[in-house]
């Protein structure tokens, strides 16, 4: 792949072929260094990441985005209120700052009232997916742009969490559908919304029924077993992928358990505590979401759908050069009087298009 | 039909957390997956032959890079890169060093810049080829642009060379530029004082842009401040140890006294690894991609003849330049390629011409030799008839006239008695 490697000529101005040898090194340089270095700068320019929430009304999108921030990102629908129904599926997002212990994080949350709330839901997918598609296109413009911004704004939905309602027996129709086509454009992260609703092994079933109908239909959630890079990845995820959906409550009020301050909703028959892993998997999701996987998302996003958006659309309207036939463009032309044939340029370029769409991702 | 509003942007609002969330760990989730696939960092030494180029690589990164070192009788310039694998603690570093060979060795030193302005281009190229592919790996291409360019100054004490002044004239827009003193030792204390301030005076009059350590982080600004002062730095290398009180030290020996690598009031050894490593490894790598790669990409795409759009113009007019582009590149292409062969027919019917005409020339006098000998023949062949007949004649005339004489002598006699009977009688 490194189109360099050459072997050594007398008169070559470029590098020979990069043999890497392993050093052993006498003493401390100081290379290690460069993480902190690293820290520094990222902590200057500051993080990003974008979430949307997709689900039903009523299902608790709103609170558990404000549960999972510990802010009031969105006003939660006070239910009881008459709120119109809106008539089309709407896409609304916000941004906030937020800061903790100097790092900067800029949240947009998109948030999709009118999902699946109508009585005729077909193609309800087709908004959102366009508006998944709208950011890639505006990140892809900014990047073939000639004179182009040194930090490009990324608007790109990093995460996708999907709520399923939780009727205990399984997968509905709609969200099959769903899945089905978001899976492939961006990183979904399906849960089960209101999960005090079930019992544990109610729970449980849901969950196992859920699983298998995932696997029917080939739908592949984050984290997705083939982005896995390595053993200790490939551990951790499955850990993960046992437990996929969270079931999930959402709480943005405090009460008083046992002496302590904590998240919940309070019932007649107990308080449901938010963060008690026995009560509901919220801690599981947000440490998924916040703790651990946040940069995997990310990357996931920029190197895989991105890629592949960027793919797409580069083959559908032939904007960009391929690589070997850019560099070709200007041959010498051979002298063929005989030469009934075009010039070797063209040729090449159409030669290379087919190896390109022979390959398979 | 979607209606993304997006509230916010530059001016949005920052809300305050209830408790702890969590995403404290980004920077740490950041530099692990860093970790996990690895940095790598590419050095270019430029200067001339002898002035300690891979013995002070050695030294900076404390091992023993394997070369030879080169001769004097390059007939040009090449450059020679070599890639290594350091690993310190959990950090895998893939370092390319990248050095001249034969620089300043040649008595016309007038293209000497140009390898090294093509090599640093090549690496852009390869950079941009990859970036504009349509499946591309760019988060797992290996990186092979160089991100620092180490300038050897040989230590003459008085100024820089012209060739010195051109090279880094030309270098300054397309790499960061650290320039070093080599071979340090040779310099006291006071002329080096005065080298650098007539070496950097030298450098601004002449406009020159040499990387300036970046001072807008307070962390770094005020050690990167200082350290602004004292460029250029001048560096001793030495990878052989000497045990100094009870210590080994990287040190040469003299027989006037011993110079130590990293003693700070003998050479500029140890600012140059702080920063060039310890400090701002990751601002050069930024530089690189930000400043030099974006110029360069953005003259190559300009040269191609591409615009970025006007607001109300269509997307992707890239993609229509280009195809206008591509098909007036082919148009211009065919129209040559007939010129061409319209041109190679004409010289081929002239120098079939010509050869016809030497071909009837050659005729003609092989017809008029032919002729002419043929009427040597001829003349020669009447000329022997005649000959022949007078010797015929000659020869008739000899035997009539023997025949006379012999009648004569008989008749003669007989003759003579006829005349005498006529004469009797």
């Amino acid at each position: 792949m490194d189109p360099l490697r050459q072997s050594p000529s007398p008169s070559s101005s470029r590098a020979s072929s990069p043999r890497t040898f392993s050093c052993e090194r006498l003493g401390y340089v100081g290379i290690e260094a460069v993480l902190d270095q690293l820290k520094i700068k990222a902590m200057k320019m500051g993080f990003e990441f974008n979430i949307m929430v997709v689900g039903q009304s009523g299902l608790g999108k709103s609170t558990m985005v404000n549960t999972l921030f510990k802010s009031k990102i969105w006003k939660s629908t006070m239910p009881g209120l008459r709120v119109p129904m809106p008539q089309t599926l709407q896409l609304h997002s916000v941004t906030h700052v937020i800061e903790e212990n100097g790092v900067k994080l800029k949240l947009t949350v998109t948030d999709t009232p009118g999902f699946g709330d109508q009585i005729n839901n077909d193609k309800c997918w087709d908004p959102i997916l366009g508006y998944i598609n709208e950011q890639y296109e505006r990140y892809l413009q900014e990047e073939i742009l000639i004179t182009r911004q040194r930090h490009i704004p990324d608007t790109r939905v990093h995460c996708c969490v999907y709520f399923v309602p939780p009727t205990g027996h399984c997968l509905r129709p709609l969200d099959l559908e769903f899945l089905q086509r978001l899976c492939r454009a961006v990183n979904v992260v399906p849960v089960i919304a209101r999960a005090d609703s079930l019992t544990i092994e109610e729970r449980e079933a849901f969950r196992h029924r859920i699983q298998d109908d995932l696997k029917t239909h080939s739908i592949e959630v984050y984290p997705q077993k083939s982005f896995d890079e390595d053993i200790n990845d490939k551990i951790l995820n499955s850990k993960i992928r046992e437990r996929i959906p969270f079931a999930v409550v959402g709480a943005d009020r405090e009460h008083m358990v046992n002496g302590r301050c904590v998240l919940g909703r309070k019932t007649k028959w107990g308080i449901i505590e938010v963060e008690n892993m026995a009560h509901c998997e919220f801690p599981l999701l947000r440490d998924l979401l916040i703790r651990s996987h946040l940069q995997d998302l990310k990357d996931i996003t920029h190197n895989v759908h991105y890629e592949n958006y960027r793919i797409i659309r580069l083959k559908e309207s032939h904007a960009l050069p391929r690589g070997p036939g850019w560099v070709n463009l200007a041959p010498t032309p051979s002298p063929t009087p005989t030469g009934t044939r075009a010039s070797p340029g063209p040729g090449k370029v159409c030669r290379w298009a087919e190896d390109d769409s022979d390959e398979d991702f | 039909r979607a209606a993304a509003t997006v509230a916010g942007g530059e001016g949005c609002r920052t809300v305050p957390l209830a408790g702890h969330v969590g995403f404290d760990s980004l920077p740490d989730q950041l530099v692990n997956k860093s970790v996990s696939q690895g940095f790598c960092f590419n050095i270019l030494c430029v200067g001339e032959t002898g002035l300690g180029k891979s013995t002070l690589m050695d030294t900076l990164f404390n091992t023993k890079f394997e070369g030879e070192p080169a001769t004097h009788t390059q007939p040009g310039v090449q450059l020679r890169s070599n890639t290594y694998d350091l690993q310190e603690s959990n950090v895998g570093l893939k370092l390319t060093i990248v050095s001249t060979v034969g620089f300043g060795d040649q008595i016309n030193k007038e293209d000497s810049y140009k390898p090294i302005v093509e090599f640093i281009d090549a690496q852009f190229e390869a950079y941009l080829q990859e970036e504009l592919k349509i499946r591309r790996v760019l988060h797992t291409y290996h990186d092979s642009r160089i991100h620092a360019c180490l300038y050897f100054i040989a230590p003459t004490g008085h100024s820089l060379k012209s060739l010195d002044l051109v090279t880094m004239k030309k270098l300054d827009s397309k790499v960061n530029i650290i320039p070093i003193i080599a071979k340090s030792d040779a310099i006291s204390k006071s002329e080096l004082t005065k080298f650098k301030i007539k070496i950097t005076s030298e450098l601004v009059s002449n406009g020159v842009q040499i990387y300036q350590f970046p001072t807008d982080d307070e962390s770094v600004a005020e050690i990167n401040g200082t350290m602004n002062a004292h460029l250029p730095f001048a560096v001793i290398g030495s990878t052989e140890e000497l045990k100094i009180g009870n210590k080994m030290m990287k040190a040469r020996q003299y027989p006037w006294g011993t110079v130590q690598v990293e003693n700070e009031a003998h050479c500029d050894f140890v600012k140059l690894r702080e920063m060039l490593i310890r400090v701002n490894m990751e601002d050069l790598r930024e530089q690189t991609h930000s400043r030099h790669y974006e110029l360069y990409r953005r003259c190559k795409l300009e040269e191609m003849g591409f615009k970025d759009t006007d607001p109300d113009s269509k997307p992707f007019s890239l993609q229509e330049t280009y195809e206008a582009k591509r098909n007036e590149f082919l148009g211009e292409l065919q129209k040559k390629e007939e010129e061409m062969r319209q041109m190679f027919v004409q010289r081929v019917k002239e120098k079939e011409a010509e050869l016809k005409e030497a071909e009837k020339e050659l005729h003609e006098k092989f017809d008029r030799l032919k002729k002419l000998h043929q009427d040597e023949k001829k003349k020669l062949e009447d000329k022997k008839k005649s000959l022949d007949d007078e010797v015929n004649a000659f020869k008739q005339r000899k035997t009539a006239a023997e025949l006379l004489q012999s009648q004569g002598s008989q008749a003669g006699g007989s003759q003579t008695l006829k005349r005498d009977k006529e004469k009797k009688k």
